[in-house]
């Protein structure tokens, strides 16, 4: 039983290994439920872009008119993309869903001030230097928090920037939406470029989830899924 | 752990769950009882469209307006998708500039009637220059005019229990409105493209315009439109054609 590993009689496990709660059920639920969401994202967002794959900028696009850029696939590659709006939307549910339940439980437990927002020191230039220099250097960080400064900012880039500028930018190509707000289209000067930030903030969110997945590797895959899994990690600092 | 804890945890969780389960009950009978499940709301995708349905319908007011623009702003191409239909009786009406062809309405309305073109263009009309986007992706802007759907509905007069107003086009892109779509101010019949007699392979000799949804649900070639308070019996009770081919009934987006 999950609960059973807080009681601090139980911290002993198998061959005397100190072990410690590092991620809430919230955190390791929410993550999860992310996670397939993603991927469903992903996937049917790619199944989109397979059906025009040509962007533009300002208010309209298409066929016979100048395009921003192509991808250098055909028009309509694989047919309608109908199953590809119905997983989008779905799994956007999903991830804002389980996003919001994560980032008000963060505020609400100041997860995200104690151990996401980087202290004064921590942006002095030397140690964000000290920090990409280890980082280029494959070192180890010492575990005195579960995450360094650089982790810090770009996590709360994503949560904070990036996620909601994904949801703004799909908001801003809804006509019903923006019947309501205009200014979630007026406020990118058109309804093609948000689609066009929209690809663009998509590919750099999957570009993030790759270096997350390289870090989570170099940090110990079994151990760093295994605390994502069962909440617990051997001998690091909680991260709840 | 003791026996009576774990018993007292599934008690617990067994009532949490039945309560859960009862509350969803009750959450989806309000929620028909308001218009906010949409027909296509079975299958594996009917989360996501029941959730974007309701949430949609719960924000906009029933007038919140799709942004209209100058003149200026007109697109210089109008890509077209999908041809005319190459059926009869189309092709007969098109060739005889559709001198003879009516619009039905019917369904549940106090007097079903039929319009020819002529009468439809000396009814109050409505001009307004909108974004039209297609779920592929590429979009237009474009000046439509025509009859509000709206002044032909209390025209016929429709029935206290309508709900949804169906279109049938000459080809089989069926399609169908909710009330608070199809009396929105700018939800018309449009019988005019950028100031000419509506192009073929835009939809001729009528078309519907929804501004607050994808360009799929401006169905064109209109030939009936049916008052009804239940989508189930027309077609394969999904609300229109396109669920058939794997879009969504509401295109709000």
């Amino acid at each position: 039983m999950a609960e059973s590993a807080y009681a601090p009689g139980l911290l002993l496990r198998n061959a005397g290994v100190l072990e410690t709660p590092r991620h809430s059920l919230l955190v390791r639920f929410t993550h999860w439920i992310f996670t397939l969401s993603f991927f469903g994202l992903v996937v049917s967002g790619f199944a989109i872009v397979l059906a025009h794959p040509h962007f533009y900028w300002g208010e309209t696009g298409g066929i016979g008119t100048p395009s921003l850029f192509d991808l250098p696939l055909p028009t309509m590659l694989g047919g309608p993309s109908g199953w590809g709006r119905s997983l989008h939307f779905q799994s956007a549910w999903f991830a804002v869903l389980s996003g919001l339940l994560y980032a008000i439980s963060g505020l609400l437990t100041q997860h995200f001030r104690k151990r996401l927002l980087p202290s004064r020191a921590d942006l002095s230039w030397d140690s964000l230097r000290a920090s990409m220099l280890d980082h280029l250097r494959f070192k180890r960080p010492i575990e005195e928090n579960p995450y360094n400064v650089l982790q810090r900012i770009s996590y709360l880039a994503v949560i904070f920037l990036f996620f909601p500028l994904m949801i703004v930018t799909g908001f801003a190509m809804s006509p019903a939406i923006t019947s309501v707000f205009p200014f979630f289209v007026t406020a990118f000067g058109g309804q093609q470029t948000a689609r066009t930030l929209h690809f663009f903030l998509g590919n750099f969110l999957v570009l993030f989830l790759f270096v997350h997945i390289a870090m989570v590797i170099l940090a110990g895959f079994k151990s760093r899924m295994r605390a994502m899994f069962t909440g617990r990690i051997a001998g690091g600092k909680q991260a709840s | 752990m003791s026996d009576s804890i774990s018993r007292r945890k599934l008690i617990t969780r067994g009532l949490a769950v039945a309560a859960g389960a009862s509350g969803l009950a009750v959450a989806a009978r309000v929620a028909s009882h308001y218009g906010l499940i949409p027909p296509d709301s079975g299958g594996i995708w009917g989360v996501g469209e029941t959730l974007t349905y309701a949430t949609q319908r719960l924000l906009m007011s029933h007038h919140s307006l799709a942004r209209e623009f100058n003149r200026s702003e007109v697109s210089k191409v109008i890509p077209v998708s999908g041809d005319p239909p190459k059926t009869e009786p189309f092709e007969s009406l098109l060739a005889g500039g559709f001198a003879d062809w009516r619009l039905t309405v019917d369904g549940l309305v106090a007097h079903p009637s039929k319009f020819s073109l002529d009468e439809l263009k000396r009814m109050p009309s409505r001009s307004q220059i909108t974004h039209q986007a297609c779920e592929e992706g590429w979009s237009f802007i474009a000046e439509w005019s025509g009859v509000p759907l709206s002044y032909v509905l209390n025209l016929v007069g429709v029935s206290p229990q309508a709900k949804y107003v169906v279109f049938f086009p000459f080809d089989d892109s069926w399609d169908s409105l909710d009330l608070p779509d199809a009396y929105h101010p700018q939800t018309f019949l449009a019988y005019n493209l950028n100031g000419h007699d509506l192009p073929t392979p835009h939809g001729a000799p009528l078309r519907v315009r929804v501004a607050r949804q994808l360009g799929y649900k401006s169905v064109k070639y209109l030939s009936r439109i049916t008052v009804t308070d239940n989508l189930k019996n027309i077609g394969k009770g999904f609300g229109s054609a396109a669920p058939e081919y794997g879009y969504s009934w509401y295109a709000g987006i």
